[in-house]
């Protein structure tokens, strides 16, 4: 049982389950599966789980009367638990356009990396990313699988301002900018999808343990797309991924 | 009856506040909700209101406020000279408002954040369950000049006042923040950890919703994590030896170490310091 998560509390109204500290798909299905036994455990009005690369956090509504308690019935629980396959996983088929006027950075990429801007998009659009987790800004995706021959290190000076819907690269993680914010990751394109959208209720279609793959676009279907997102008609590709 | 209150100056910084936004952390929208908990919860029980009614979080040097029709309001935490009509009011008690009177504030007197609550709260948009503001997720994310907040207008006498309550206001002065370790508090050189149980420290120019910075540079060894879940209150150290203390805007995960986690009441005391303001970590287990 050298697996056996690490149960801490974290202040009084949480508590952190963490994993060994390493960025791995079996690990995301192992806690994925528990945070779901947790939502089915507790009533999801009292709690909130939320998964990174190796850990849970489980954030009470009120404060924990009892943390001893608690902590032991997360281990009853969690030693229990048959870890199963998950289910409703899906593929997001998101347009990208790879062209100068977004891919601020593709001269910059294809110089360091010694890539064609043709290799450098045959080699972004190719995974089928994993989505670990959101975090960081609302509908951020943290995505892992980006191909070691892309890999480059974030800008010396971030840039105060990137657009909305950039796609970018820093380190081995890839991305989209849900919003126009200051950073530092190599840009490469833009995806006009906004697939966070605060009226809706979950605001985000896709979540943790979905894959996501890129397609190319050219400026004019970047802006046909643009137009239907605008009217409501851009139907998202997506279909049923079977691991 | 729609009444509303109209922003004559919008003051330093000040926003619409409840309980915050639960439930939506997965997608990265941060929890956001009163920096005080206490101060809401005081604000609100005096007019008996529920708990979680929204009120408006003044930050130092408050607006500058028309009412449109007849309420009561209430105002706790911070005390930064409120004035009904150029006249003084006292925080912590109801104040009956007219139609057309004006509500002021003046020199900071104690505290940092001072809530204003009226009755029934505040009406204003309310998006994935709450209506605190946040950038983007909101219409607005901070007053201004010419904006207009709804609340439903009162005439009724249906409320006894709480003129006999007095509230334990110690939080707002107090400088010992309670503490627990955090999840990378272990990995601290013992210099360091006698440090942070030790010494004093000072609130940076560097504060906001979202985080406060505090002053002091310490000498950190400690390499970043692989990102993890961060809460309100989790005290992050950076490569550069700051302490950053989270706050209630704050995003769900990060990279720093985790070495402190404020308890309950250490945020809501954190909420009221100003830049200059002297603290110590007091260990609580």
């Amino acid at each position: 049982m050298n697996d056996f998560p690490k149960i801490t509390p974290m202040g009084e109204r949480g508590i952190l389950i963490e994993f060994e500290p390493k960025i791995d798909e079996n690990l995301l299905e192992k806690l994925i599966f528990y945070k779901n036994k947790l939502e089915e455990f507790y009533d999801e009005v009292n709690i909130e789980v939320i998964n990174t690369y190796n850990s849970l956090l489980i954030s009470y509504m009120f404060t924990i009367e009892n943390i001893y308690n608690e902590v032991l019935a997360i281990k009853k629980l969690f030693g229990e638990a048959k870890i199963g396959k998950i289910n409703n996983q899906q593929i997001f088929y998101l347009p990208v356009c790879y062209n100068e006027e977004f891919g601020w950075d593709l001269e910059y990429i294809s110089k360091e990396k010694k890539l064609s801007t043709e290799e450098i998009i045959k080699f972004h659009t190719k995974p089928f990313y994993t989505v670990f987790f959101t975090g960081f800004l609302p509908g951020f995706l943290y995505l892992g699988g980006l191909d070691k021959k892309l890999q480059i290190s974030r800008k010396d000076q971030p840039r105060m301002k990137i657009e909305k819907g950039a796609v970018g690269i820093g380190e081995n993680q890839t991305g989209i900018y849900p919003k126009s914010s200051p950073g530092g990751w190599q840009i490469l394109g833009n995806c006009p999808v906004q697939f966070f959208d605060k009226n809706n209720n979950p605001p985000c279609e896709i979540s943790a343990g979905d894959k996501v793959k890129f397609y190319s676009v050219s400026r004019e279907e970047f802006k046909e797309i643009s137009e239907q997102i605008s009217e409501g008609t851009f139907q998202l590709k997506k279909e049923n991924y079977e691991g | 009856m729609k009444a509303e209150v109209k922003v004559l100056h919008p003051g330093l910084f000040s926003t619409i506040q409840d309980f915050g936004r639960r439930g939506f952390q997965k997608y990265g929208v941060p929890l956001s909700g009163v920096m005080d908990r206490i101060a809401l919860k005081i604000a609100n029980l005096i007019l008996q209101n529920q708990a979680d009614a929204a009120v408006m979080e003044i930050t130092q040097m408050g607006p500058k406020l028309k009412f449109s029709a007849a309420t009561k309001i209430a105002i706790s935490g911070a005390n930064l000279s409120p004035k009904l009509n150029d006249i003084e009011i006292d925080n912590n008690q109801v104040v009956k408002i007219h139609e057309g009177d004006i509500l002021s504030f003046g020199r900071p007197k104690l505290g940092m954040r001072s809530y204003l609550a009226i009755l029934d709260g505040f009406k204003t948009e309310k998006i994935l369950g709450s209506r605190s503001w946040y950038e983007d997720i909101t219409s607005h994310e901070k007053l201004e000049k010419g904006m207009k907040l709804q609340y439903e207008a009162s005439e009724e006498e249906k409320y006894e006042t709480h003129a006999g309550i007095k509230f334990d206001e110690e939080y707002l002065s107090s400088e010992e923040i309670e503490v627990f370790p955090g999840p990378e508090f272990e990995k601290l050189p013992e210099t360091l950890k006698s440090h942070l149980r030790q010494s004093k420290f000072s609130i940076d120019k560097n504060n906001n919703r979202m985080a406060i910075q505090l002053s002091e540079i310490l000498e950190n060894e400690l390499q970043p994590i692989i990102t993890g879940p961060v809460l309100p209150g989790t005290v992050q150290l950076t490569p550069g030896g700051k302490l950053i203390v989270l706050m209630r805007d704050c995003q769900t995960t990060g990279g720093y170490p985790r070495v402190l986690q404020l308890s309950e009441k250490g945020i809501n005391m954190m909420a009221q310091k100003k830049a200059g303001d002297s603290i110590g970590f007091l260990w609580k287990s």
